[in-house]
């Protein structure tokens, strides 16, 4: 067989080339990959030098591509190899030794170097840039025999190259032309504050002067400068930016100019060649952050890959310093000009600066020193040029209440003794010393140790930033987690197995999967019911011994024992006769309290176990499932029925809707609301599905919720008629039960899978609803009331209710 | 072992299902039984060690260690120890089946 696939040449081995290749595989298998580098590493993060450099990390730590995985991807790659030119018309990258390597298509990734000053003495020993893997194996070397080191350049390498130096023990000055410091990303007050700090940390500062010359013998002894004056040194980092790496493109006779020049599909002048990273130009910018080589790397894999895609437009660049116990953060704007609205606040005492720029009211630009928690929302922000709304400027700025456990909480800031989860709690020490003595890396690990996070979870983004600030760059979202401690499966590969290999109970899963815990635990087994029984619907058999209390014993258990009765009141419609049966049946089982719920129903509070059974037999209403992952209530306003306003029966309508979903299990609990009108006095924007009616018929809301997690639901789609309606919110509800995470609200779902695929799955696409909505019949016809299930059933009448009373006492 | 103890019969073998737990009042004490799914009794104090109490009979089972249905907690059936991050110990009494009938001491293990 012929090999049909085209042959993609890579030159250059470093984040840009590598990155573009990633991306590309992700996409297409239809080339065949071959890297060129001159270094003779595999692929590593030249950002985390500074790490590498201040101690905080090994050289294999930074690895980000070993051997094995360019084995795994077929990838052919030549380290230590210097190519000398591209031939363009017989399509053939030449090499310094003589290789000629064929290709269809190449890339030019080959970086950038240490701009070295042009002055006398530049090339004396101990005069180096701070680039790559050797500039640090060199500066580590020379701060085990020497003292004194310059560094020139105040910008972000230099400063990180200052820092590590002085880790490393030696006495550093910084030598920078300019007045300020990182003064292409920062204002002047935030730079007059990073200099304040960095000479705490013990960095000095000869500002506003020019090197002249590298004087020395067979060494660097010092420098001099314009003015005459002289600054010893037995080390020079010179940092004072870079230049792309071009060589071979003006070889190649490609167009360049201070980079290779690239078109916004990443093309050079020469056909079939493409450049990314820092050795190229687009519209007349070069850049030298990380950020922008993978937005042109996706351009380029959705290019080669056929796949649409606008082109590179150029990327808001934003500035994070890397030096511990420093954070400047910088992105869009940032010098003041005239046009601008600034927002600014400065903290002297807590030493922190945040200034956000306006353009025409749209967020342009933003400086943070100090406290950089709002970086992430504020980097979207000037991407996206979003309008300032009162909303997000409380985010940013606070609005004068206290807001705990909100993001604009920051982990830096916060005080020890500071309670983060106060259903248990615990304070921020408690976490931080638990993350430092036990090495911890995932919020799992920290509940597991702690107990923070393990209630109601509405701490867990504090956590997650104490976590993030505590381990820097080594925290990773993305690590690998199980849905409890007994797996390292996730919830998609546990539904997948149990499809594809048949598993029915949830003892088989376990075993089969390979659990480390046996029988599992209070986490994994009540979802693996869960998923069994939406999977198998009619012949799953419910685990009951997997079940909370409250859904094994179909009632809400109290702290002193006792349970909560509440009976299903369809669409929070009752009649004399009910109220008064339960008002009977409340006397004679000395009911606590009867209260009214959120969800416009009744609580009887304080029923002993062993009378449950009676008390539902009693009654002779269905229950209500206020203890169940499943539909609650569906609170209504009055409609049409009787209120002047009202343009649709929503008392009708919910009733309806009550009815034809109840019983059925859910990853979570499930609420409804309808409203007859706009006014939307039962609160459908929490609710998990919403319904508004108007004139004209129906709008339909999802994910919205009330509780620790407060979302306003997004707008679904409007319908004309009942039957549509109908339809829409059963196949939102089946999508939810087969997609959900157990646990996982629709508030956080919808933000998970997003509302545009919700939409297409059950608005746009009329034959996937139609599927939706024939499963989640099948499933609703399996369900029966459990309150008339158990009152028939003398077993588990007695076992899970009775208290066994001993023959003999 | 306990040595002279003395032993009340509290049930049938069959009032004591797989990993669901029973309530037993016996001479004033509130008694949470368990059977594991290898077919162990144990018996603990309906007492939960939180500070908040509540009931222990109404956990989820998984092996000897049982999960409150209030807090969370995890603790051991053999030993009644919570187990970390928390911290307590439940009373445990010895239990024992002959022939189908169940028996307890009221001297704690």
């Amino acid at each position: 067989m012929i090999n049909s696939k085209k042959k993609l040449v890579v030159i250059g081995n470093g984040m840009a080339g590598i990155n573009t290749v990633e991306q590309i595989l992700k996409l297409t298998d239809k080339y065949e990959i071959t890297v060129l580098g001159s270094e003779p590493h595999p692929n590593y993060n030249r950002i985390m030098l500074s790490y590498v450099l201040e101690g905080s990390k090994t050289i294999d730590d930074i690895i980000l591509n070993d051997l094995q995985w360019y084995a795994d991807q077929g990838i052919t790659l030549y380290t230590g190899k210097m190519v000398k030119s591209i031939d363009g018309e017989n399509k053939k990258i030449l090499t310094e030794d003589g290789l000629e390597i064929d290709y269809d298509v190449a890339l030019v990734a080959t970086g950038s170097q240490s701009f070295i000053l042009p002055i006398p003495g530049k090339e004396l020993p101990g005069v180096i840039g701070f680039r790559d893997i050797a500039d640090c194996s060199a500066m580590l070397e020379a701060a085990k025999t020497y003292k004194k080191a310059a560094v020139i350049g105040g910008g972000l390498l230099g400063l990180e190259a200052a820092k590590g130096l002085v880790n490393l023990g030696m006495d550093v000055t910084v030598v920078h032309l300019m007045e300020d410091l990182m003064e292409r990303q920062l204002d002047r007050e935030a730079s007059a504050m990073l200099k304040a700090e960095l000479e705490r940390q013990g960095i000095k500062f000869a500002m506003q002067m020019q090197t002249s010359e590298v004087y020395g013998q067979d060494r660097v002894q010092g420098l001099r400068f314009s003015d005459g004056s002289e600054l010893e040194a037995d080390l020079v980092v010179m940092a004072v930016g870079i230049k792309p790496n071009i060589q071979v493109a003006v070889q190649s006779g490609m167009e360049t100019n201070r980079g290779i020049v690239v078109d916004d599909l990443m093309r050079t002048s020469v056909p079939d060649v493409y450049a990314v990273g820092e050795c190229v130009e687009h519209r007349g910018i070069c850049y030298g952050l990380v950020a922008p080589l993978f937005e042109q790397g996706s351009v380029i894999a959705k290019h080669l890959a056929g796949a649409e895609t606008e082109g590179y437009m150029g990327s808001v660049v934003s500035t994070k310093l890397k030096i511990s116990g420093v954070d400047v953060f910088s992105a869009g704007e940032f010098i003041t000009q005239p046009e601008h609205t600034v927002i600014v606040a400065k903290d002297e005492w807590k030493r922190t600066y945040k200034k956000v720029l306006l353009r025409e009211n749209k967020i342009v630009g933003t400086v943070l020193f100090g406290d950089v928690s709002e970086s992430a929302s504020l980097q979207k922000y000037v991407r996206q040029q979003t309008l300032m709304t009162d909303e997000i400027y409380g985010q940013l700025m606070g609005t004068g209440c206290s807001n705990h456990g909100s993001k604009t909480s920051s982990a830096e800031t916060m005080a020890d003794d500071e309670i983060v989860c106060g259903c248990n709690g615990v304070t921020k020490k408690a976490i931080v010393d638990a993350i430092n003595d036990n090495g911890l890396t995932t919020v799992d690990e920290i509940k597991a140790c702690t107990g923070a996070t393990r209630s109601c979870g509405g701490c867990k983004p504090v956590v997650e930033q104490i976590l993030q600030y505590v381990l820097g760059d080594s925290f990773k979202t993305s690590a690998k987690q199980g849905i409890c401690s007994c797996t390292t499966l996730s919830r998609d590969e546990i539904v997948e197995a149990i499809k594809t290999k048949g598993l029915t109970t949830t003892r088989e899963v376990m075993n089969v999967l390979g659990w480390h815990n046996d029988e599992g635990c209070s986490k994994c087994r009540p979802a693996l019911n869960y998923y069994l029984g939406m999977i198998n619907p009619d012949t799953y058999e419910n685990e009951g011994d997997s079940r909370f209390v409250n859904e094994r014993l179909h009632a809400n258990i109290q702290k002193d024992g006792t349970f909560t009765v509440v009976p299903r009141m369809y669409g929070g419609v009752t009649t004399p006769e009910d109220l008064k049966k339960i008002a009977d049946v409340s006397l004679k089982y000395n009911v606590k309290v009867v209260k009214v719920t959120g969800g416009q129903r009744l609580d009887l509070i304080g029923v002993r176990k062993e009378d449950l059974p009676k008390v539902w037999e009693e009654l002779d209403m269905p229950s209500g499932y206020a203890y169940a992952k499943s539909l609650r209530t569906v609170k209504t306003c009055v409609g049409s029925q009787f209120c002047r306003f009202g343009t649709q029966d929503s008392m009708g309508m919910g009733e309806v809707l009550e009815r034809k979903f109840e019983r059925l299990d859910f990853p979570a609990k499930f609420k409804l609301a309808v409203n007859g009108c706009p006014r939307n006095c039962a609160e459908s924007c929490t609710k998990d599905i919403g319904i508004v009616g108007n004139d004209g018929g129906w709008e339909i809301f999802i994910g919205g919720n009330g509780g620790i997690k407060a979302r306003l639901a997004d707008s679904l789609c409007k319908v004309k008629t009942d039957a549509e309606l109908i339809d829409i919110v059963g196949s939102v509800m089946q999508l939810y039960r087969e997609t959900g995470q157990y646990l996982e609200r629709t508030s956080e779902w919808v933000e998970r899978i997003g509302l545009e695929e919700i939409q297409k799955a059950v608005v746009q696409d009329t034959a996937n609803r139609q599927a939706l909505v024939e499963r989640i019949e099948f499933a609703l016809q399996q369900v029966e009331d459990p309150w008339k299930k158990i009152i028939n059933d003398e077993d588990s009448r007695k076992n899970l209710f009775e208290v066994v009373t001993p023959s003999i006492v | 072992m306990i040595k002279n103890a003395e032993w009340l019969v509290v049930g049938h073998s069959k009032d004591f299902p797989i990993r669901i737990g029973r309530t037993i009042h016996i001479k004033g004490v509130e008694i949470a039984v368990f059977r594991t799914s290898e077919n162990e009794l144990y018996a603990v104090e309906n007492i939960n060690p939180h500070p908040k109490r509540g009931p222990l009979t109404e956990a989820i089972v998984s092996g000897h260690y049982i999960y409150d249905p209030l807090y969370d907690w995890k603790i051991d059936l053999q030993t009644g120890i919570v187990q970390e991050p928390d911290h307590g110990q439940v009373k445990t009494f010895a239990v024992c089946e002959e022939g189908e009938e169940v028996k307890i001491s009221l001297e704690t293990v």
